[in-house]
């Protein structure tokens, strides 16, 4: 049986101030890679979870986003009747030629303004959002200027409540619903009509084409017909796909939040290796005494690496407990495709304050290992006759 | 004629530091029979704690050999003599060594850990040692609050709840006031005359050989013949 767990334990606690401060920065290095890493995972899945498989978005070949892309009209209804287009009860194509337009709006709050997407949709564009639905409020009418705009937006942007006016295109819009998206990409945005926006922007043609395949083989009969068509010179693309694309505004974040990391860690590291050589120098006559008792080398080396690792899973406990609060708190950034205000929620996952408490075992263990390997080697007579 | 427990051959301890010879002990030979207590005597820097850590197997000899119990010290390596000092050793030091963080219990639990006794068994070990030291109601108690005689009680009951071949204590009294020192004594007396247990005592203190069977003295690391005692020179 080894050296017990009692020890080390009741040992970090007779050093308090020391061990403190080592838990506390600990504590601090784990928040901040678990809170930036939370705000990575909440981008990701805001962008992630858009879209159903059966989704196949349209837009001009050679444009990254909706916002930079335009079909004509023709093009649309040529769509709308290929094979493979499911119909609604009604008999007609499910197929939405959508505008998306950006406006700037005053953050709440701030004198900073961000932009934001307006998405004129149909009817149809609606079905093929099921996910979307009207929280408060009611949807816009068709032909006046009304807008529905996402709780997430509505909760960051001035102008945007409920009964507010809008600016933009040719007048006055006024707000008449609030809806939430389910988590995706279109929380981020504010719907109205796509007639009323097309005739207050001008617009002959749409920005983007959704189209509901039968199944998945008729996804991809269609995505060929689409752009082996070289009259239109058109992209088309699984919806998810687009989406998933759009995280890659994600990465960047993830790095930058790993590179803080590294660079706290390191710090922590010598935070926990200074703690455990000042243990290990303080107990110096313990360790002699131990070996005399009989505990081998391997003993006293595997106890104060137990320690140091104590010391870190204390820390990164309490820096998960402390970075826990922000899940859920609504942020935005810059969507790097459309410069457009993407709205997300941290999300601190299980599987992220794993990572968080695999971090902090990380720093322990290195900060431990050499003043581990120093109890270890020290010769026990030498230190009896120093004590 | 049984063989010694301990046997001491032409052993010498030289300490080199830089260019600095120091010679600990010169050319010993000892023998030390089963159930003897003997006290080894001298001034400070005659070597005592040298040769004691020698026996223990904590410090190797510049040249000779140590045999206990007919198994060469000398010869194994850091994790046999770990495993050996555990069965065989039982240590006692001047200044207790007790674990701070653990009480009485704990701490004389602590060699038995090694051992492949339960739990249930330690229990029993460890009442048992800690009642014959005299101490069984300190059982949960820190060494801090403990009196200086009551931590070496702690100490020799941790020293001997593993049943070992030899105890080795290393001017146990040397931080005790008379009256402790005395008890401490009488107790490894005890110790030795009812449970047979070998005992070396290191000490500078005359009254301890008192208590001793043989008393031997060493002087500039040279043992003197039974019977001579070291010239008192430097003690006031
Ligand atoms: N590690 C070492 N390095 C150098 N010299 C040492 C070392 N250990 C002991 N010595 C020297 O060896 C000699 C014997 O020391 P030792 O500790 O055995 O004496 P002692 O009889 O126990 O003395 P005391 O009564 O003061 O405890 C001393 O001169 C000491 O300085
Ligand atoms: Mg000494």
């Amino acid at each position: 049986m080894a050296i017990p767990l009692k020890y080390n334990f009741r040992s970090l606690f007779v050093r308090r101030v020391s061990t403190a401060m080592t838990v506390l920065s600990i504590a601090l290095v784990v928040a901040v890679f678990v809170g930036v890493m939370a705000l990575a995972t909440g981008l990701e899945m805001a962008l992630v979870t858009t879209g159903d498989p059966l989704n196949v978005l349209v837009r001009r070949r050679g444009s990254d986003s909706e916002l930079s892309s335009f079909i004509s009209r023709e093009a649309f209804q040529a769509m709308r009747f290929l094979p493979g287009v499911q119909m609604n009860a009604d008999g007609a194509p499910i197929a939405s030629g959508e505008i998306v337009v950006v406006i700037n709006l005053p953050k709440r709050g701030e004198q900073k303004g961000s932009n934001v997407t307006i998405r004129g949709v149909s009817p149809v564009g609606l079905a093929l959002r099921p996910q979307l639905h009207i929280v408060e409020g009611r949807l816009f009418q068709p032909g006046l200027r009304e807008v529905i705009v996402s709780r997430r937006i509505s909760e960051r942007f001035e102008h945007t409540s409920l009964g507010d006016r809008l600016r933009f295109g040719k007048g006055e819009w006024k707000v008449v619903g609030i809806f939430d998206a389910g988590n995706t990409a279109f929380d981020s945005e504010i719907w109205t009509d796509v007639n009323q926006l097309a005739s207050d922007y001008h617009r002959e043609s749409f920005s983007s084409v959704l189209l509901r395949a039968t199944d998945e083989a008729a996804v991809k009969e269609i995505i060929n017909r689409i752009e082996n068509d070289r009259r239109y010179n058109l992209l088309a693309q699984p919806e998810v796909e687009y989406y998933e694309e759009q995280t890659k505004a994600a990465g960047p974040i993830k790095l930058l939040g790993m590179f803080i990391a590294i660079v706290m860690g390191i710090g922590a590291c010598f935070a926990a290796m200074n703690t455990m050589y000042a243990a290990v120098t303080y107990r110096t006559r313990e360790i002699a005494t131990l070996r005399v008792l009989g505990f081998k080398r391997g003993s006293i080396l595997l106890s104060f690496l137990t320690e140091s690792l104590l010391l870190a899973l204390i820390g990164g406990l309490i820096g998960c407990v402390l970075v826990l609060p922000i899940h859920g708190i609504t942020t935005g950034t810059a969507n790097w495709q459309t410069f457009s205000e993407i709205a997300f929620a941290f999300r601190i996952t299980p599987e992220l304050l794993l990572w968080g408490m695999s971090f902090a075992a990380l720093m322990g263990l290195f900060g431990g290992i050499f003043p581990a390997r120093q109890a270890a080697r020290q010769s026990p007579a030498a230190a009896l006759r120093e004590g | 004629m049984t063989q010694p427990l301990v046997e001491i051959r032409n052993l010498s301890r030289i300490f080199r530091r830089d260019s600095v010879e120091v010679v600990a002990l010169k050319d010993i030979n000892l023998d030390i029979p089963e159930g003897d207590f003997l006290a080894l005597m001298g001034p400070s820097g005659s070597g005592k704690t040298t040769l004691l850590n020698i026996i223990a197997g904590l410090d190797k000899p510049t040249s000779g050999v140590v045999r206990v119990g007919g198994i060469e010290v000398q010869r194994m390596n850091e994790d046999e003599l770990a495993e050996w000092r555990n069965h065989h050793v039982g240590f006692v030091f001047q200044t207790f060594n007790l674990i701070p963080v653990l009480t009485a219990f704990e701490n004389v639990e602590l060699p038995l850990l090694l051992t492949g006794l339960s739990g249930q068994e330690r229990r029993e070990h460890v009442l048992t040692a800690l009642k014959l030291v005299g101490l069984a109601d300190r059982v949960d108690h820190y060494p801090r609050q403990l009196s200086g005689g009551q931590e070496q009680r702690v100490a020799i009951a941790r020293a001997i709840v593993t049943d070992p071949t030899i105890i080795l204590a290393d001017e146990p009294t040397g931080n005790l006031d008379a009256r402790s020192a005395e008890e401490i004594l009488t107790l490894l007396q005890q110790l030795n005359e009812q449970l047979h247990k070998t005992i070396i005592l290191v000490t500078h203190d005359p009254r301890a050989a008192h208590y001793a069977k043989h008393e031997r003295h060493l002087e500039k690391g040279v043992l003197l013949p039974p019977g001579v005692t070291y010239t008192v020179e430097e003690r006031a």
